[in-house]
């Protein structure tokens, strides 16, 4: 059960590898403790949760659709939920991923495909068990197609209004959708990108995703400058976009 | 308000209005419908919840499902000589002062709301500014039938079965619905009362004023000051007795069925009880109470202040607030101290806070009040670092032997619910006995383990 401060009691993250993931969970278990599921491709790789109550580390891939369902249950089975979130994810390559559909394919199978099938499964269960909510980490990627970025754009394009859908969907279910749009957080998935402006680090998204615990639906953009700077960049015509 | 057996999903919370969760409530018409709908034994369990006047989510059951009692809520039998009533455990305090007062008589014990349901009174075995001299609800209940989870009606009495009879009291609603009680009423000479309010400067006095003065009152409290920096812990001692005949001039009101005032749905989007205003409510709140000695005050305007306002909760907002009452032994009022301290130096405002002796506890292993001293105060979310806060409060309270009230519960952690509440074995073997599938669930025993490894 979430409390009254919407910290949870198990916290399950998918992709459990990520670092923004990471630094959600170390700064809800900071507020109190709690039981930690961790999934993810490689299990023994999954990292350490130092305050946390239990720590799990169990396989999962976001791409095995037809996995879901019997990944899904069994968690459910082994008791109530309270939090997920949804942090798996890969940002591919713009220069391979425009000339190798095999590249692209995988791209939106896991940022698009694979989190449509979790985010439904986890969705449906929480509204079953009547309490709970869900941490989706779009991006701002997802705003507006950009040259460097635009495959990896387009599957956040697709969670970000897939996740507009699901806040819309659990009005009245005690369910809550936090829905995240951080620009350029500083992680293993950005090392060899060159910053972005705004550029923001996981511990300032979990900052914020701790901030709208417990109130409901909320859609936050880290820093929260990027909510106007996006709308500006949207504005924009194509020719001056062309550049960016 | 049909006399139809209603049901539908709905979004649940408590008083304080956090932690919503969703269930099918079931509002059953007759004590048949009641019994049929536990009868279905859903997967997620079943709850019996009252007029929803606990504040975190100990009457919400996520996904589950919620018996809502207050359309059982005949008054069976009242004797005016004995002042015995037998009420339906939907009845509420309201409609059982309304029948019982003009004849002489009184609740034995009342929360500081009239609003709540017998069944409620009794689950979380409450407590009054009485405590000191009459103990807790539970202790007037002579006899009270429970519907337990296989369907039998058993007749509990303290003496006849007191394990049965007092894990329901103060049980939280998981030992089984109760259906009915029987009560035993305080004779009064008039519900008046003859009121003495005296200010004291910081905690020291109140402690001191309290510890004195107590025994003489059938009802006393005081009000904390908790906004006032340097002052810490100045309040308004209130005691009081139930007047005689001859002090009150006019037969004093029994408040109505229902708030005089409603509030409109919108408040929660300008809430009020926001910080600064609390500093201004206080100060004012503080200033206007006098000292002043044997002033008769009616039944509303001493019990239920804030009862005259109905949905006084919105004033809070949508982030809504939590209520934290803990009690801890009569020699540690460094406590009580440390926990004022902790929360004036991290600036989180309560709006309320109220201070109490309590006299001994009841038999019942669940039930909150012990000897000591009880702190109870309202603190509106959001409020960033409360969490922590109230922990560290926490670990002071289990420390000295005490305990949070459960009823009130939105936030404990878990890792505290065994040290506090050493009979919660003792508890649950009986709850086992009586509900050994345990078909009663809810929020608050999924959120603490309370019903040991959470179904
Ligand atoms: C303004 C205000 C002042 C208050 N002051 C005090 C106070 O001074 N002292 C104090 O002790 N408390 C106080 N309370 C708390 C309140 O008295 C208790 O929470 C009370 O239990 C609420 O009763 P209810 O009918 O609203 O029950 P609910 O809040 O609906 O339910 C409370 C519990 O009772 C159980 N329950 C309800 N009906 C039944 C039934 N028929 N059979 C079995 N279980 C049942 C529920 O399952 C749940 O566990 C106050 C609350 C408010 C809002
Ligand atoms: N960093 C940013 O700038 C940024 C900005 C906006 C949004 N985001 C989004 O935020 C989320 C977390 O990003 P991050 O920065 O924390 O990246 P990260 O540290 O690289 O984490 C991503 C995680 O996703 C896992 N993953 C990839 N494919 C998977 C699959 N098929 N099944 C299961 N797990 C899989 C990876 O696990 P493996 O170890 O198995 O590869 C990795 O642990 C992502 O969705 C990302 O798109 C990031």
């Amino acid at each position: 059960m979430n409390d009254a401060f919407g910290l949870p009691s198990r916290i399950v993250v998918l992709g459990g590898g990520s670092e923004i993931g990471q630094a959600i969970v170390a700064a809800i278990v900071a507020e109190k403790p709690a039981d930690v599921v961790l999934a993810g491709r490689t299990p023994v790789t999954l990292p350490d949760v130092p305050a946390a109550r239990s720590l799990e580390r169990i396989e999962f891939d976001a791409t095995a659709t037809e996995s879901h369902g019997a990944f899904f249950d069994s968690l459910f089975a082994a008791g109530d939920v309270d939090l997920v979130v949804l942090a798996f994810g890969v940002v591919g390559e713009q220069a391979v991923a425009e000339q190798d559909p095999a590249a692209a394919v995988e791209i939106a199978m896991t940022n698009y495909v694979g989190a449509v099938s979790s985010l439904t499964h986890v969705s449906t269960r929480l509204a079953a068990q009547g309490h709970g909510t869900i941490v989706v980490l779009s991006s701002v990627a997802g705003q507006k197609a950009r040259r460097s970025n635009s495959v990896y754009g387009s599957s956040k394009a697709g969670l970000d209004a897939f996740t507009e859908g699901l806040q819309l969907a659990s009005l009245g279910t005690g369910v809550g959708v936090i829905h995240v749009r951080p620009g350029f957080v500083k992680t293993k998935m950005t090392a060899n990108l060159k910053a972005a402006p705004f550029a923001t680090t996981a511990e300032a998204v979990a900052t914020a995703v701790v901030a709208e615990l417990g109130k409901g639906n909320r859609t936050v953009w880290v820093p929260a400058i990027l909510r106007p700077v996006m709308w500006l960049i949207r504005a924009m015509p194509p020719r001056v976009l062309r550049s960016l | 308000m049909g006399s139809e057996t209603e049901s539908a999903r709905r979004l649940l919370t408590g008083w304080g209005r956090t932690a919503p969760s969703a269930a099918e409530v079931i509002r059953p018409a007759t004590t048949e419908a009641l019994v049929s709908a536990l009868s279905r034994r859903p997967a997620r369990g079943v709850i019996a919840r009252g007029l929803g006047r606990s504040y975190g989510d100990v009457a919400q059951n996520g996904g589950g499902t919620v018996l809502d009692m207050t359309g059982l809520d005949a008054i069976h039998a009242f004797d005016p000589d004995q002042g015995t009533i037998t009420v339906a455990a939907g009845c509420s305090l309201a409609a059982l002062l309304d029948r019982v007062v003009a004849a002489g008589w009184f609740l034995p014990v009342t929360p500081g709301t009239r609003f709540v349901t017998v069944g409620g009174a009794i689950a979380c075995d409450v407590h009054g500014k009485n405590h000191h001299r009459d103990g807790s609800f539970g202790e007037h209940v002579t006899a009270l039938t429970l519907l337990t989870a296989s369907g039998d009606m058993l007749d509990l009495t303290p003496e006849g079965t007191p394990d049965e009879f007092w894990a329901t009291v103060g049980g939280l609603g998981l030992t089984g619905i109760v259906i009915s009680a029987t009560i035993q009423l305080l004779r009064v000479d008039s519900s008046a009362i003859r009121v003495d309010t005296e200010r004291t400067a910081d905690l020291a006095e109140t402690f001191a004023k309290l510890r004195a003065s107590d025994d003489t009152y059938r009802y006393s409290v005081a009000w904390l000051d908790c906004a006032a920096a340097g002052r810490l812990g100045r309040g308004i001692a209130i005691q009081g007795d139930h007047a005689t005949r001859d002090e009150v001039d006019s037969v004093p009101p029994v408040p109505g069925l229902k708030p005089r005032i409603s509030s409109p749905r919108w408040l929660s989007l300008a809430p009020i009880l926001r910080s600064p205003a609390i500093s201004i409510l206080n100060e004012v709140h503080f200033r206007r109470a006098r000292t002043a000695a044997g002033q008769i005050e009616a039944i509303e305007p001493f019990f239920y202040p804030l009862d005259a306002v109905g949905d006084w909760n919105r004033m809070y907002g949508r982030g809504g607030f939590l209520q934290y009452q803990f009690v801890v032994p009569l020699d540690r009022e460094d406590v009580v101290h440390t926990a004022l301290e902790l929360l004036h130096r991290e600036r989180i405002r309560s709006t309320l806070a109220v201070l109490k002796r309590f006299g001994p506890g009841s038999r019942a292993p669940l039930s909150f009040p012990m000897l000591g001293w009880t702190l109870a105060l309202d603190i509106a979310l959001p409020a960033p670092r409360a969490a922590r806060v109230l922990a560290a409060i926490d670990e002071h309270v289990a420390e000295s032997g005490g305990r949070v009230y459960l009823a009130k519960d939105s936030r404990l952690r878990q890792e505290l619910v065994d040290v506090m509440n050493p009979r919660l074995p003792e508890w649950n073997t009986v709850r086992r006995r009586l509900d050994p599938d345990g078909v009663f669930q809810q929020d608050l025993a999924r959120r603490l383990g309370l019903t040991g490894a959470s179904p």
